[in-house]
């Protein structure tokens, strides 16, 4: 990568420590709000689900804004964490946390259809031979609903890298710190001479996408074909 | 009846009729009887926990699985049931040896090679382990259902019209292992139908469902055997006799031992001595008051008319008493004045050969 900077090297791989790390914390938390918004009927239930989808609809920056009144050093929760030594406002790992919040809704969308089309018969079976909510859900539903799960954590990662408006009004633009690729293009369009580091990202940026795309179509054939084949 | 194997006592609203029933059935096989909507999935669903909103008690032997009174409601993982569903519902993500090993799987059993071999030989389904299930044929899938279920080690077998979406073929090739497991006779089971001739093979005791209540129960081959128990289609109607494999002709005719009378069929594939039940049609059978002479059918049957129903139509349905046990018969309204017929008539019963078709004759095997 010698054609990469040291900066936009920097942004890059902080990008995809971020996303990485935005996608596996909050796949079990969407697979969990799909299942109950797929299955369950409880009071409540559209507000939940109103809520999941706000960050689809609110302005990113809004959004940001939320996270650093709620988790901003000087907010009980945020000082809380701060104590814990998980300190969020204008850190890498708020960055990962306002790119899960952002991601949830398209991971969550596109889980909980996979989950619907699971056949509720096959779970009714599942528990007449013995099996445990929590069995059918890990051996039945889980494994059914995979080629979705994937899409959806895909999704989620893209969205992940790609997420700007949020970041950096929660945690800002600290190279090294919080810099992920979409605000380092931002930043190098800012300055003259900049054009050239900006296009680079955004090769990169396309590249990544693509990747995702491929590897979430690959993964999620195999998965179909070991359900249909003998 | 001593302790029932099986009691179900339920109460439910349902859309287009209120299901209201009271079941006590002995161990053996149980059919619940009824055109589609008289409530049969209903019950079965209960049975398996699957439906909630119902009232009532129910309860396998001891296990009581719901008893509203109490506030018990076990849930289906705990009900110990093994229901062999109509559209088999295998997993299609899991190859059938998986599928066979599920119940064992999620309930940490240890395994039990020795009995998942004899399932599976009893079952012949040994080729087809190592397939997924996506691509096995009806019949396949039916049997590899009715093996998980077995594996589940249930205290009750639930099948819900287990071979309606079989092809004629594939339904004999899945019948005689219910036959087995009803024979074996280690768990009852409650078999949901409207096929007259799968209760004529299959069941130990009939529970006939109209429009969510029990309108007949008790004894398979009494509820058959009785002239005002004609269930949908007339021409359906057939009473049902217990006999002994005789002996094998040489011209291809099998003899049968029903209470002392011979009665002739196309070879079928049973060692002499073995019991088997043989139905006959009501619409097969014709009346003579004489002992017929110079005419073609083999099977004679002499006995005394029980009881005699006069359907709304021109038919008249007749139940005789005779040696083998009851035999229903389907005769015209004029037949039945012309010939005087009334309870206490002695007459003849003529069954033709052809009559008894094998596919209706059934018994344990060996």
């Amino acid at each position: 990568m010698s054609w990469l900077g040291p900066e936009e090297w920097q942004a890059v791989a902080l990008s995809l420590k971020v996303a990485s790390w935005a996608t596996v914390l909050s796949l079990p938390v969407a697979i969990w709000v799909a299942h109950l918004l797929a299955r369950k009927e409880f009071p409540g239930k559209q507000v939940v689900n109103g809520l999941v989808h706000l960050p689809l609809i609110l302005p990113p920056v809004v959004t940001g804004y939320l996270l650093l009144l709620t988790f901003g050093g000087t907010a009980p929760l945020g000082a809380f964490l701060t104590k814990l030594g998980l300190p969020l406002a204008f850190r890498w790992t708020g960055a990962a946390l306002a790119a899960a919040i952002m991601g949830f809704p398209l991971m969550v969308r596109a889980i909980r259809l996979s989950i619907e089309a699971v056949d509720p018969k096959l779970e009714a079976a599942a528990a007449t031979l013995g099996a445990s909510r929590w069995s059918v859900f890990s051996t039945v539903t889980l494994p059914l609903a995979l080629p979705g799960i994937i899409a959806g954590a895909i999704l989620g990662f893209a969205k992940a890298m790609g997420e700007f408006g949020a970041t950096i009004t929660f945690v800002s633009n600290i190279p090294g710190e919080t810099r992920t690729v979409p605000s380092a293009i931002y930043s190098f369009l800012q300055v003259p001479g900049g054009e050239n580091a900006a296009l680079r990202l955004v090769v990169i940026s396309i590249i990544i996408a693509m990747g995702a795309l491929v590897a979430s179509e690959v993964l999620a054939r195999r998965v179909a074909k070991r359900m249909e084949d003998a | 009846m001593t302790q029932p194997a099986l009691s179900i006592t339920l109460r439910a609203k349902r859309p287009g009729f209120d299901l209201d029933v009271d079941v006590a059935a002995p161990s053996g096989l149980t059919v619940l009887f009824g055109a589609s909507g008289s409530g049969k999935t209903s019950v079965v669903d209960a049975v398996a926990g699957l439906t909630r909103d119902v009232s009532g008690r129910i309860a396998v032997g001891n296990h009581v699985l719901l008893d509203t009174v109490q506030g018990l409601c076990l849930p289906p993982s705990q009900r110990r049931i093994g229901y062999v569903f109509q559209d088999a519902r295998l997993f299609p993500h899991l190859t059938v040896r998986r599928n066979l090993d599920y119940a064992r799987r999620v309930t940490r059993q240890p395994t039990d090679t020795a009995r998942f071999d004899h399932v599976v030989e009893m079952l012949g389904i040994g080729h087809l382990l190592d397939r997924r299930t996506p691509r096995l044929s009806g019949g396949e899938k039916q049997r590899v259902a009715i093996g998980r279920a077995l594996l589940s080690r249930p205290q009750l077998i639930l099948a819900d019209e287990p071979l309606a979406a079989l092809d004629d073929p594939r339904k004999d090739e899945i019948l005689p292992y219910f036959e087995r497991l009803r024979d074996e006779g280690e768990v009852p089971i409650l078999y949901v139908t409207h096929s007259t001739s799968e209760v004529a093979r299959l069941a130990t005791t009939v529970v006939a469902l109209e429009e969510g209540r029990v309108v007949r129960q008790g004894d398979a081959i009494e509820v058959l055997g009785d002239p005002s128990f004609s269930p949908g289609d007339v021409r359906s109607v057939g009473a049902v006799i217990k006999a002994r494999v005789a002996t094998h002709h040489d011209d291809g005719l099998t003899e049968l031992d029903a209470g002392g009378i011979p009665l002739y069929l196309p070879r079928i594939a049973r060692d002499p001595g073995a019991r088997v039940r043989v139905r006959i049609a009501a619409q097969d059978v014709i009346l003579s008051r004489g002992r017929p002479e110079g005419i073609s059918a083999l099977n004679c049957l002499p006995g005394v008319v029980h009881e005699v129903q006069e359907g709304a139509g021109p038919g008249a349905i007749l139940s005789l008493d005779t040696a083998a046990g009851r035999v229903l018969a389907r005769i015209t309204k004029r037949s039945l004045a012309a010939m005087d017929l009334s309870a206490g008539t002695e007459l003849y019963a003529i069954v033709k050969t052809v009559a008894v078709a094998p596919e209706d004759v059934s018994g344990p095997k060996g």
